[in-house]
């Protein structure tokens, strides 16, 4: 077994949330730059300026990319060979949120769900752990704002829906999220599994990086016809208007049960904030 | 964007009925922050009778919960929240002279008709770009409900705070009329 101290999860996840926050991945930024030429609404196009312009003002480290710096979403990869000492797995993520929303002068947005009052350090963080081979752990650090998580849904459809009525849905619910999303927007799509599994799928899909297709050419297609049909909306950014309402669209498959086909749509604003590390 | 216009709070019924949806509004001056909590504390104590803890006559409210200041900065990244979560709220503080609202997203048409009804507007602010946003807050005090944390009404001094216009005193409403023009069927 391999040793790892509980101290140095901390300081991982506590970096991890800081930098996720101030430094937009390049993939986002090389979006903009393509949407910035090709858009045909010139509003829409100052929009994306002032997005790529916001980027760049966030990475000197003074203002968070948004002010939402999310709820703390991580997702744990536990190798099975590794033990943790020191400390729990669980106490020392938290912690690592904790340090990270205070010392990263980032907003703490977690509140009692009845009383809304704001459990004051951003924790619980939203934990998802899987078991690995190997003697490492991988981290990765999602913080996820609100605006975007409440356009998204969870839909069991009958199976004879098939490829048309997924897709159907996916469009549909972002032509009725309209401007709410902060458009341009990523779409994570999870199919099969079960009613919980799909949305972990979605919220997995998330992670990858814009133009980043699914290996199955099959489904890459369908990813690609998703996303030119949701850009043919005319939502644009930020609702004003244009041909850019979505930068990507990334589904994730899984089995599911014979008399089911569940379907999870996590909408994901132009701040596709999430950074990894290996310990 | 049709047209730039600069304008100063607290705005009038004639500043407000010249906009037109998609100007580009640069506003400067004082505007106070609001979100979810703040709405319900003010409309509690409306409907006890009671006097709002800001005069927000002429006023606009921006729906917003910054994040923390670093020291020596007014405010951390401060740009807009969904609006629709104070549509239940909207409404009445426009009968009391509320003039404008920055937001992002859109508003139910009982908020559009209330606009047109009292003489205000919706001004929408770009979603995600709260660090360009930070930079046009030159000063920011808490006013109100202090325990709300980020949710507390804040009193923002503004310097061409960069809008647009979503809906006007004519119920026209961008986010209609900008997918449509560009949309393809």
């Amino acid at each position: 077994m391999r040793e790892i101290q509980v101290d140095e999860i901390t300081k991982t996840v506590k970096d991890l949330f800081i930098d996720a926050n101030y430094k937009l991945g390049q993939d986002v930024v090389d979006a903009f730059d393509r949407r910035i030429q090709s858009d045909e609404s010139p509003v829409a196009r100052e929009v994306i300026k002032e997005l790529k312009q916001n980027v760049a003002i966030a990475s000197q480290g003074e203002y968070p990319i948004c002010q939402d710096t999310g709820l703390a979403v991580v997702f744990v990869d536990m190798g099975q060979e590794v033990h943790v000492i020191g400390g729990n797995l669980r106490d020392a993520v938290n912690e690592g949120v904790r340090q990270g929303y205070k010392e990263g002068y980032l907003r703490k947005s977690a509140c009692n769900p009845f009383t809304r009052k704001n459990t004051g350090d951003n924790t619980p963080a939203i934990i998802h752990y899987d078991i690995v081979p190997g003697d490492k752990i991988r981290i990765m650090a999602v913080p996820k704002g609100g605006g975007a998580e409440n356009m998204s849904r969870v839909h069991m459809l009958a199976p004879s829906a098939g490829a048309e009525g997924i897709k159907d849905f996916i469009v549909n619910r972002m032509k009725e999220s309209g401007s709410n999303p902060c458009p341009p927007t990523i779409v994570g799509v999870g199919i099969g599994g079960t009613f919980e599994r799909t949305a972990i799928l979605a919220k997995k899909a998330l992670l990858r990086k814009v133009g980043q297709r699914n290996p199955d050419p099959d489904i890459a297609k369908m990813e690609r016809e998703v996303l030119e049909r949701i850009n043919k909306l005319g939502i644009g950014p930020m609702g004003y208007g244009g041909n850019t309402t979505a930068l990507d669209v990334f589904f994730e498959v899984e089995p599911c049960h014979i008399a089911s086909l569940p379907l999870a749509v996590n909408v994901q604003c132009h701040a596709n904030r999430h950074k990894e590390a290996t310990i | 964007m049709a047209n730039e216009i600069r304008l100063k709070t607290p705005l009038t019924e004639e500043d407000v009925d010249r906009l037109k949806i998609g100007d580009k509004v640069l506003i400067s001056g004082v505007i106070y922050t609001g979100r979810d909590a703040a709405h319900k504390r003010m409309i509690d104590l409306l409907n006890q009778g009671k006097e709002l803890p800001v005069d927000i006559r002429g006023q606009v409210i921006y729906y917003v919960g910054p994040a923390p200041a670093r020291p020596g900065k007014p405010i951390g990244s401060a740009g807009p929240t969904t609006s629709y979560r104070m549509d239940a709220y909207a409404p009445r503080l426009m009968e009391i002279g509320m003039r404008g609202m920055i937001g992002k997203g859109n508003r139910a048409p009982e908020v559009i008709q209330a606009m047109k009804k009292n003489r205000a507007v919706y001004f929408g602010a770009t979603g995600g770009a709260g660090a360009v946003l930070a930079k046009s807050i030159k000063k920011a005090q808490v006013v109100a409900y202090e325990d709300l944390g980020p949710e507390a009404i804040h009193r923002l001094e503004v310097e061409d705070f960069p809008v647009v216009v979503i809906n006007d005193t004519k119920g026209n409403d961008l986010y209609v009329e900008g997918a449509k023009k560009y949309r393809k069927d």
